[in-house]
């Protein structure tokens, strides 16, 4: 039975989206790095840790708390739900501040704090650890969204029986924009109502879905 | 069906073949080196690196195109390219693609180099640049999770290959040594003063290495005596800390446990482990305690890091490589680096080359973020 998508969540242009509705927005005049905590704040999650990480885990990290807010924990597994993100730039801004700071021998003042991010699964460690997901975990670079991959290689893990449900999207930043879309998937289940199935088709329209 | 490897190659401070890596390996001669080079870092560090004289003059020879590539993009290419001399695979058909593993990808172009184009700097723009160079009409799909990131990208091969769009798959996988990467670890402290002891009592910290290595994979309905399967693979997140191991192993354990589920095997028909090893305290005692609650202590334990390093995106593959090689001479290779036993738990770590019949083997990695992945290999 194809897995089912039993939530989205979209934040782009200042704007925060769960299951294709705004929940959380600021003017075009807001720096997108402090629009991604005010909205972090904005979910009531008390979580230090959240603001020692770098721009990019920031955003990913922001997703997931708002989209497993809408998930019910009680009925998935953590111990086998997996995490699969992808992205475009990998973890270019950050690496570009860590390059500055080694760039110069007169100046070279590295910082483990921040070449430690300078991977772009410490994001997806941020998120199973907050979330405790101990499942399959993936990290592709592609040059765009790419629906077919996702579906592709998650239904082959949940056919495989190595996860139950999983944490996934495409998670985004360069020094002008963000664009994150990550979605929650689940195993085909008869019993629900909302069936949005693990397709390439509903992968395509639910990413594009708040494009106005 | 059947997933089988068929050809590969290595490419590393220990040769230019399988072969002449695998015979280095088994003398456990030691790549890792001084360097002394304030361009890569202020102060003389220790890294294995690729004999730049031999690389450029191979590369030469390759190019016959003329293609301007950085220095990665040469290890890269010459490694396909020998390791697809060796077959009749035909890699510009739509039947073949392939996959690249890497963690920092041309990280040097961060200071632009004459004739490269930037924007390589971009992994997918790095897997792209491969793809076209040998015309090969797929996607290149990159993997960058750490140091899992060559495991995960021989896992991925074979569940393609189980999906009908793909007879071959063409896994590539490297790193350099680089400011960069040099900088960071050391900044955390985390590289040691001697070439690096895995497993060993006075182990202090790992030492980096660069390499590119590729393992071309096939489906085959018929595996024939003597070849090496995939049988199974996974990974698994410790959820427990961003930049050091789980001291209970936890995601380790999940993801052995899974590859072995799915190969179809206990922990008593495992004859072999090759480990990540990189020689830190806290990773090679959390492989113990893994391998000790899954009840595998009697497998013989090897690690490879005390010959080529640490070499990142490269490591999984070159490493899977050298299993395999073991696997054919029925050989466990010895551990460069490794005197005196010290983890938390006991493990049989192989100091000398060990005649053993090597049916089925299992591989180890872990990295930063907490991720970890195995796989099990089966000889027919």
């Amino acid at each position: 039975m194809t897995p089912q998508i039993t939530a989205f969540c979209h934040i782009k242009k200042n704007q925060v989206f769960l299951n294709g509705k705004s929940i959380f927005s600021a003017g075009p005049e807001v720096d997108m790095r402090e629009f991604v905590k005010a909205a972090f704040r904005n979910t009531g999650t008390k979580y230090p840790k959240f603001f020692k990480m770098d721009d990019y885990s920031k955003l990913g990290f922001l997703a997931a708390e708002v989209l497993m807010k809408e998930v019910d924990v009680s009925t998935i597994e953590a111990k086998s739900t997996g995490i699969v993100l992808s992205n475009n730039h990998s973890t270019l801004t950050t690496d570009q501040l860590f390059q500055e700071s080694i760039q110069s021998d007169e100046s070279f003042f590295p910082s483990p704090s921040v070449f430690v991010y300078t991977l772009p699964n410490i994001m997806a460690g941020e998120i199973a650890i907050r979330h405790h997901f101990t499942g399959e975990n993936a990290f592709f670079v592609s040059s765009a969204f790419d629906p077919d991959w996702h579906t592709f290689y998650i239904n082959q893990l949940f056919d495989s029986k190595k996860i139950s449900a999983c944490l996934s999207g495409w998670v985004e930043m360069d020094d002008q924009s963000l664009d994150a879309f990550v979605y929650f998937v689940e195993k085909g289940n008869d019993l629900r109502n909302e069936s949005m199935l693990h397709t390439v088709e509903e992968l395509n329209n639910l990413y594009k879905i708040n494009d106005k | 069906m059947a997933v089988r490897f068929v050809s590969s190659n290595i490419i590393s401070s220990l040769g230019f073949s399988t072969e002449e890596n695998f015979q280095n390996l088994l003398q456990a001669k030691i790549g890792i080196q001084s360097i002394d080079d304030p361009l890569l870092y202020p102060t003389p560090f220790l890294a294995a690196c690729i004999h730049q004289a031999e690389l450029e003059k191979r590369w030469i020879e390759t190019n016959q195109k003329e293609v301007a590539a950085s220095r990665l993009e040469k290890m890269l290419i010459l490694s396909i390219t020998e390791a697809l001399s060796k077959t009749k695979i035909d890699i510009s058909s739509s039947r073949t693609a392939i996959l690249l593993s890497t963690t920092k990808g041309n990280i040097d172009l961060l200071n632009p180099i004459e004739s490269i184009d930037p924007e390589r700097l971009l992994l997918w723009k790095l897997g792209e640049f491969i793809g076209h160079y040998y015309g090969n009409p797929n996607p290149v799909r990159v993997i960058s999770i750490a140091c899992i990131s060559g495991v995960l990208a021989i896992n991925t091969a074979a569940m393609m290959l189980k999906g009908e769009r793909y007879d071959h798959i063409i896994v590539v996988g490297g790193d350099l040594v680089t400011r960069f990467v040099v900088s960071g670890f050391m900044s955390f402290l985390s590289l040691s003063e001697t070439p690096c002891k895995p497993f060993d009592r006075d182990r202090d910290g790992l030492s980096l290495g660069e390499a590119a290595g590729t393992l071309i994979l096939e489906k085959t309905s018929f595996p024939e005596k003597g070849d090496i399967l995939f049988s199974g693979g996974a990974t698994a997140n410790d959820a427990n800390h961003i930049s050091g191991p789980s001291r209970t192993a936890e995601g380790s354990v999940i993801a052995i446990q899974n590859a072995m589920t799915e190969a179809g095997f206990a922990a008593k028909d495992i004859d072999h482990i090759n480990a990540h090893g990189t020689a830190t305290r806290y990773n090679d005692d959390m492989e113990s305690i893994a391998i000790q609650r899954l009840g595998l202590s009697e497998s013989p334990v090897n690690s490879f890091k005390g010959s080529w390093g640490h070499t990142l995106g490269a490591a999984g593959i070159i490493e899977t490589t050298a299993l395999i090689e073991s696997m054919k001479a029925n050989t466990i290779l010895p551990t460069a680096g490794f005197h005196s036993p010290g983890t938390t738990e006991n493990l049989i770590v192989t100091k000398k080359p060990l005649s053993k019949p090597l049916n089925t083997c299992l591989k180890l990695a872990s990295g930063f973020g907490g991720c970890n992945a195995a796989l099990v290999l089966n000889k027919m």
